[in-house]
């Protein structure tokens, strides 16, 4: 079955122990849309990395719901397909890697679901294309860099082709070039062949290229837009604990002291742009 | 010292025995360790004429296999000098209070040191021509039988366990030294002192080691929890292997081998 939203959480609520004074999430409402990218913002503590395994039934609600296609997670018929159609990476690119042969480690989850040896070998070669990654088919993974690394982690979930991958701080690791590298293949495999992703991540630069964004604090969603509305609400951003960044902070000070700038904007060359419309 | 240990390693190279599929070598290799035991003293020689055609053939160097050797030298001349002494029979060479060295036993001390060295070089050609992932592969794959019996999981799990720990071998390595090199930072003293001392330095290096290992197998369930493991019900392999003509070859070269062995045995014995 498929529908417009591929993610529908309802209610959702959920705690580690049941004598949890605070649940982690709360009475927890989101949607996904198919096809879109998602970016969740929040620090550390805000309750996104127990919402991401949410998502693809590694935690079961607590009350509530989450629905993947019309299937529940909580239901154990769907276990297999659920976590097929939403791939979930996580931060540490070193501790999701099985095999020591990029290519069998890319084969592991075809493998799982029991495919011919033929079309595991054509999801293999695909899903590596698909990172830029085909070239290290043969390599292991100890001899590749962060950013070669968590791209062969994606490569492994992208060979079970997913509708839906969630990445947990995908970048949180790496250095500036292997988070570059990962977001253009993250930007590129929704792009090109239409996956749903949803980046949790709280480094506010790589919202800028989503469809929408979502703050989380303390287990609640507190804001929810499109990236321009978001970074404009400095005080929203600041409340959450989220590092602004500078050329964000700047704008909506020229504007607070009168100076009518459009302040949503990240990228340093865009916002070079902006305040030269009022200088000359 | 440790550096000396070439055993179970790998070397990458195009020869004969290297192509040879691994399920095949495991079997020759059991194949082989056996028959060179059935052998008696005139039986060595061919088994020692056959391991040699194998070194060359592996194109391995032969230093590597020095090497080897050289670790288990004291236990080749320990056990030879064990038999030289024990055998009493054939005509006595020296006999000076309780030792006695005998024709016999100097044979038969050659021939059990022999025996050993070719042993080691047998089961080290296997490891140095066959990748891990593909001797764990036909470990599995030689396994299979032991299904119908109750047993595939546990094959899928000692493999399974086998694949993830040669994984992460390298990384732990890495991560001993990063530990070791912070620890130095907060002037830790590792490498001075007597045994003990140094053992008791290695403490807080182990117990970082273990937490961060306990924690990344956690993380590591969960990533294969995310990729449909299911303890290998079902599962398939993308990597086939299949027998070829040079494998068939080997087999027969082998079996010959073994023949001539027992013959020699027989009418020689």
């Amino acid at each position: 079955m498929k529908t417009d939203k591929i993610i529908e959480i309802k209610n959702l609520c959920y705690e580690y122990t049941e004598d949890d004074e605070v649940p982690v999430l709360s009475d927890f409402n989101l949607s996904v849309k198919r096809g879109s990218f998602t970016v969740i913002l929040g620090h550390n503590g805000s309750g996104k990395s127990t919402l991401a395994k949410l998502m693809n039934g590694l935690f079961k609600p607590s009350s509530g719901t989450v629905e993947i296609d019309g299937m529940l997670t909580s239901d154990d018929e769907y276990e297999i397909e659920i976590k097929r159609r939403v791939g979930l990476v996580f931060q540490n690119p070193d501790n999701q890697i099985i095999s020591s042969i990029v290519e069998e480690d890319v084969a592991f989850g075809p493998e799982n679901l029991g495919f011919a040896p033929d079309e595991i070998r054509k999801r293999v070669d695909a899903a590596l294309k698909a990172v830029n990654m085909y070239e290290f088919r043969k390599s292991a993974p100890h001899n590749l860099s962060g950013g070669q690394k968590q791209r062969v982690a994606i490569a492994g979930i992208l060979s079970m082709t997913p509708e839906c991958i969630v990445l947990d701080e995908p970048t949180a690791m790496l250095d500036p070039q292997g988070r570059k590298e990962v977001l253009s293949a993250l930007i590129n495999l929704n792009k090109e062949k239409n996956i749903t992703i949803v980046l949790i991540t709280h480094f506010m630069e790589e919202a800028q290229f989503a469809d929408r964004v979502l703050v989380m604090s303390n287990g609640r969603i507190t804001g929810d837009g499109a990236p321009n509305e978001i970074f404009s609400q400095t005080d929203l951003l600041k409340e959450a604990g989220l590092s602004i960044p500078q050329t964000t902070e700047l704008l909506s000070i020229l504007k607070e002291n009168g100076i009518s700038v459009e302040n949503g904007i990240i990228s340093i060359d865009e916002c070079a742009k902006e305040i030269l419309k009022f200088l000359n | 010292m440790i550096s000396d240990i070439t055993f179970g390693q790998y070397f990458p190279s195009n020869s004969v025995i290297h192509r040879l599929d691994p399920r095949i070598k495991f079997l020759l290799l059991i194949f082989i360790i056996v028959f060179i035991f059935i052998g008696n003293m005139y039986g060595i020689g061919l088994s020692l004429l056959f391991s040699i055609v194998i070194m060359i053939l592996s194109k391995i160097p032969l230093k590597v296999y020095l090497k080897n050797l050289k670790v288990i030298l004291p236990i080749i001349i320990f056990t030879g000098l064990i038999n030289m002494l024990y055998v009493k029979t054939g005509t006595i060479l020296v006999d000076w209070w309780k030792i006695t060295i005998t024709v016999d036993g100097i044979y038969k001390a050659i021939f059990m040191a022999v025996r050993i060295a070719l042993l080691i070089i047998i089961s080290s050609t296997l490891t140095y021509t066959t990748t891990p992932n593909d001797l764990t592969d036909a470990i599995e794959r030689l396994c299979k039988p032991l299904k119908f019996i109750g047993l595939g999981t546990v094959v899928h799990m000692l493999t399974m366990m086998m694949t993830i720990a040669l994984r992460f071998i390298p990384t732990l390595i890495e991560e001993t030294q990063k530990i070791m090199n912070a620890q130095k930072a907060r002037g830790a003293d590792i490498e001075s002192g007597g045994l003990i001392s140094r053992v008791k330095a290695l403490v807080p290096i182990l117990i970082p080691l273990i937490i961060l290992s306990v924690r990344r197998a956690y993380d590591l369930a969960e990533a294969m929890e995310c990729r449909c493991y299911n303890g290998g019900v079902g599962k398939q392999r993308m990597k086939q292997l299949h027998l070829r003509f040079s494998d068939f070859f080997a087999l027969f070269v082998c079996l010959i081998w073994g023949g001539l062995i027992i013959l020699i045995k027989i009418f020689l014995g």
